[in-house]
């Protein structure tokens, strides 16, 4: 059972995603019902399976001594492996994506246009998911990273927003152009390194030993530029972020959960499963434009977030700006303070997986009251149809109306300013705790994005919730039970890592603790 | 060997002329005039079982004009297929006319026929012949749509430039002549060994080059590609996307390889007098895939957006000639493999559309995923497989076509410049995909379902689905093409 469980991860959602094919015969399929139930049972199981890995999950074991770890042949003349395999660095990954996805299923109860189409893509872009995660061969996690990308092309361009097509093919072409890079990057790991593999745990051993230049550079250098940019565009680091916004807010909200949720920390994760044990000399040359790119991020993030008057574009803007401290916090591996790196690479980890959390509750929260009200506005925007509501605040009052709605809403822009006692506020402070042991400067700015990410958080929760009731909205109804199961959990687990982050941390520090030897081993 | 005992090595051959002598023969009797598509595919069967009878058979037939080995076999089954395919679905296209059934089909098997010598071509005088069987029948075969004037001007055009070409090959081919004194590419490079230089290695090769160049239309040779494909009934177009291209690169293959290395075969390794060949095939990549990618990107019309598609992956494949050696050579036949499955696969789905729309314009395809949801995915899985992405078998082509630049660590720039193409590939691929799947909210569409014929669509659906196939394990169809690289006389 224990090696079957990996493989059951990832490939259940695609039997999933099959058996809607004879049940859309059976029972229609323009019949909602049965698809969302296949895919809420799907990814319910693959939550309880998720869970039962982490129960039984060894932080101390490596890859290759863990009972979970399978490795079989699968194309002989490239000696490419099926290879997956969990550890600490993928652990609360692959709890996020299984815990996002399950949740997502529960937003988009009210799917009803084309819901076999729906629920079966998001099943694929699950199981690709999974597959980015646990992939211990390159050519796998390829493969899996490329396989998401059509399902949500067609998630985004058929059930998004008015602007959905262009953001599905922007989204497609960003993404795919990371993707090629990468192929270069990893083909060139191949064919350098000698035995030739794609075994990214065997690569550990031969990538750092490459010896090679090309056009008057190290190739070291050029493949980690690469794989950067491939990985980069996903997360998005700024230049790279412009897809970010528009497919954010043209996707439903279920994919704004997983776009925001899981799909960013793709980036960050690849980053660390590949380009950071590989190429540790690279890490430590370019930590500081690292760290650089990271306080960008949050700076620009921050203050695009603030200009913006649609929330759930400002929401998108923060995710720019919260991937910014996981790239901090990265960059940080190189201190050499005592604890400097283990605070930020534990800050980074730990960053990625509370970021998913709370983005996911902002996400689904302001998809709540667009279903009520059909749009998102801070303010009216100043070419509104409707010219004498143009720049005047959309909402107000909410408060008074939808007490519980509210009560969360705070409770998430709180846990995304980053409060004591919720789990955003730990792993940034770690990320800029490390940080600060080596790029002084770099954090001390990047430290205002805090005081930025109040400001829009708050304009936003005081324009839209607070000060009287705007009469349009006066015969809005509080949350449903449906909207309550699915931002309690996410509630629960923000609170409790606030308190109490232990299982995180020790859950993520041993595989961290490994990588900092080899990047430092590296100087 | 003798003329006589090189009969027994010509009987796929030999049946596919009975073949076409018969279909010809019936189509006067009135009472069996029904009978010309079942000889058809009957023969087409006869000829298989020949083929495959006479597997991993090697010999040098009729005084050394054409060989049989396992390479051409390699290419005998691509062309056996595609004409097979084609066939198949003429018989289901308005496009063709059941008047003209008869010379349309008897007009394809002398295509064949042709395509069969181009590939086992060992002498410069077959190797023209053999090209020129494939052509001229091609030109009246775009031509077929009589009275349509895009059909007319196809033809024509193909006429004017596929002359220009033969005849500057043919000057190419004069020159290897006149430094041998023979016509045998083999004994041409004995020749070439003794009392060769560079410089006239060049002369010829750069003028065959235009000769082969055109018939895979290779940039800058492809100018009557997308005109002929657009003009020609749907299905022809396919066999010429298919069939025609994998001829000129089996004897592009067979004769950069015997002529212009200095071991001669497929197991050379440097190229003749250090000629830079290498480096022209690579520039020739570039120029082709990049031209062919930017100019599909405003194309309206499905059948012009493949005919710059195909200029496209023409491109990808000569990246296997800008290498030396048996692994290029496994990843340009690989990829041929590939692309004539994925390919036929989307012109099966057009010519479908088309039967039942009577259009060609992508925007006539909007809806088509409401209105038959079966045929538009299996549309998409063939256009994931164009643009080069896992989880199909179009990705592992480019990825080997990739592979083999960096395996000899070389020509870096041509994999920049592949892989950015790939990037563009894919957004005039999703134009179709768009059209079928996403519709704006005001548009009104048609959604009656869609009923197409079911052999081609479950033909179309196998086509497609190899392109997954392949893509999950593609080792045994790695393992055979390896097995085929093999000339007769290694």
């Amino acid at each position: 059972m224990d090696s079957m469980i990996l493989t059951l991860l990832i490939f259940l959602p695609v039997f999933g995603a099959a058996i809607m094919l004879p049940a859309s015969k059976i029972w229609g399929k323009d019949n909602p019902n049965i698809f969302k139930w296949i895919a809420l049972v799907i990814t319910g199981l693959q939550l309880v399976l998720a869970i039962m890995l982490y129960m039984g999950f060894d932080p101390t074991l490596s890859v290759s001594a863990s009972p979970y770890t399978i490795q079989l042949e699968w194309i002989k003349h490239f000696n490419i492996q099926y290879f997956v395999g969990v550890d600490g660095l993928s652990m609360p990954m692959v709890l996020l994506t299984a815990l996002l996805s399950f949740l997502s299923i529960g937003i988009s109860w009210n799917i009803t246009k084309q819901p076999l189409g729906y629920f079966a893509l998001f099943l694929l872009l699950d199981a690709g998911m999974m597959g980015v995660f646990l992939s211990m061969d390159f050519f796998l996690f390829y493969v899996f990273w490329e396989v998401m990308l059509l399902p949500m092309y067609f998630l985004i361009g058929m059930w998004g927003g008015p602007q959905r097509h262009y953001a599905a093919i922007k989204f497609f072409l960003f993404t795919l152009f990371g993707s090629v890079l990468m192929l270069l990057g990893m083909l060139a790991l191949y064919f350098y390194s000698d035995p030739h593999t794609f075994n990214l745990i065997t690569l550990i051993q031969t990538a750092s030993t490459i010896d090679a230049t090309l056009w008057g550079m190290d190739m070291r250098y050029l493949i980690w530029f690469a794989l950067f940019i491939g990985f980069a565009i996903k997360v998005p680091v700024f230049p790279f972020h412009t897809w970010l916004p528009l497919a954010h807010v043209e996707a439903p909200t279920a994919i704004s959960v997983i776009l925001a949720g899981v799909l960013l920390k793709m980036g960050t994760y690849g980053l660390l499963r590949i380009s950071y044990p590989l190429l540790p000399g690279e890490v430590i040359n370019f930590a500081y434009i690292l760290a650089l790119l990271g306080v960008i991020n949050i700076l620009w993030g921050a203050l695009n977030a603030i200009a913006q008057i649609d929330m759930k574009k400002m929401i998108a803007y923060s995710s720019v700006s919260h991937m910014g401290y996981v790239l901090l916090g990265m960059a940080a591996v190189v201190s050499t303070n005592d604890g400097g790196a283990q605070a930020g690479l534990n800050g980074a980890v730990m960053q990625m997986f509370n970021h998913g959390t709370i983005t996911a509750m902002l996400f689904m929260l302001v998809g709540v009251l667009y279903e009520k009200a059909h749009h998102r506005y801070i303010f009216y925007p100043d070419d509104y149809k409707d010219a004498a509501l143009a720049g005047k605040p959309a909402f107000g009052g909410i408060g008074v109306q939808m007490p519980v709605f509210t009560a969360f809403v705070a409770f998430a822009f709180f846990a995304g300013l980053g409060l004591p006692a919720l789990s955003g506020f730990i792993s940034e402070a770690l990320c800029f705790i490390g940080g600060f042991s080596v790029f002084r400067t770099l954090t001390i700015i990047g430290t205002l994005g805090i005081l930025l990410n109040a400001i829009y958080f708050l304009r936003a929760y005081q324009h839209v919730f607070l000060g009287p009731l705007n009469e349009k909205y006066k015969d809005y109804t509080d949350m449903s039970t449906m909207d309550l199961a699915i931002v309690i959990p996410l509630a629960v687990i923000v609170l409790f890592l606030g308190v109490y982050p232990a299982p995180l941390i020790d859950m993520i520090a041993p595989t961290l603790d490994a990588l900092i030897q080899k990047i430092q081993s590296a100087f | 060997m003798s003329n006589f005992s090189s009969i027994f090595h010509y009987i796929p051959e030999l049946i596919l002329v009975v073949m076409i002598l018969s279909v010809i023969v019936v189509d006067l009797v009135p009472s069996l005039k029904e009978l010309k598509f079942p000889i058809a595919f009957v023969g087409l069967g006869l000829v298989a079982l020949a083929l495959f009878l006479s597997h991993g058979s090697k010999a040098s037939i009729f005084m050394d004009l054409i060989v049989v080995d396992p390479f051409s076999h390699f290419f005998k089954w691509i062309f056996i297929t595609a004409t097979f395919s084609i066939l198949l679905i003429s018989r289901y296209s308005v496009e063709v006319e059941e008047e003209n059934y008869v010379e349309y089909i008897s007009l394809i098997l002398m295509v064949l026929l042709g395509l069969f010598l181009m590939a086992s071509s060992v002498n410069l005088l077959m190797i023209y012949l053999s090209i020129e069987l494939v052509s001229i029948p091609s030109y009246i075969l775009a031509g077929m749509k009589k009275n349509d004037r895009a059909s007319n001007e196809a033809s024509l055009k193909y006429v004017i430039f596929g002359s220009f070409a033969s005849g500057l090959m043919l000057f190419g081919l004069s020159w290897l002549y006149g430094i041998s004194g023979s016509t045998n590419i083999a004994e041409i490079h004995a020749a070439l060994l003794t009392n060769g230089n560079p410089f006239l290695v060049y002369i010829s090769l750069l003028l065959i080059i235009v000769g082969f160049g055109y018939k895979i239309s290779m940039a800058p040779f492809h100018y009557w590609t997308p005109d002929v494909y657009e003009g020609s009934p749907t299905p022809v177009t396919a066999f010429f996307s298919i069939g025609p291209k994998a001829a000129g690169f089996a004897i592009l293959i067979r004769v950069i390889y015997t002529l212009f290395t200095t071991e001669s075969g497929l197991n050379a390794t440097t190229s003749l007098y250090g000629v830079n060949w290498t480096l022209i095939f690579a520039v020739l990549a570039a120029i082709t895939m990049t031209i062919g990618n930017f100019l599909a990107l405003h194309q309206e019309n499905i059948k012009r957006l493949l005919a710059f598609s195909s200029i496209s992956h023409v491109g990808f494949m000569l990246i296997g000639f800008s290498v030396i050696g048996k692994e290029a050579l496994t990843a340009v036949l690989f990829y041929l493999v590939i692309y004539f499955f994925m390919t036929l696969s989307a012109f099966y789905i057009a010519i479908l559309v088309k039967n039942e729309l009577h259009t060609d314009v992508i925007d006539g395809w909007k809806g088509l995923a409401n209105r038959n949801p079966f045929i538009a995915a299996f549309m998409v899985i063939s256009l994931v497989s164009l643009a080069g992405l896992p989880p199909t078998a179009g990705f592992v082509g480019k990825f080997y076509l990739l592979a083999v630049l960096f395996r000899e660590k070389t020509f870096y720039w041509l994999a920049v410049v592949a892989i950015l193409n790939s990037v563009v590939s894919l957004y005039y691929y999703f134009k179709i995909v768009k059209s079928m799947y996403f519709l704006n909210d005001g548009d009104e569409v048609d959604s009656e379902p869609l009923e197409v014929n079911p052999y081609i669509k479950w033909t179309a659906v196998l086509f497609s689905a190899q392109t997954l196939l392949f893509y999950f394990y593609w080792t045994p169809l790695i393992e055979f093409i390896n097995s085929s690289l093999l000339f007769w006389n290694s």
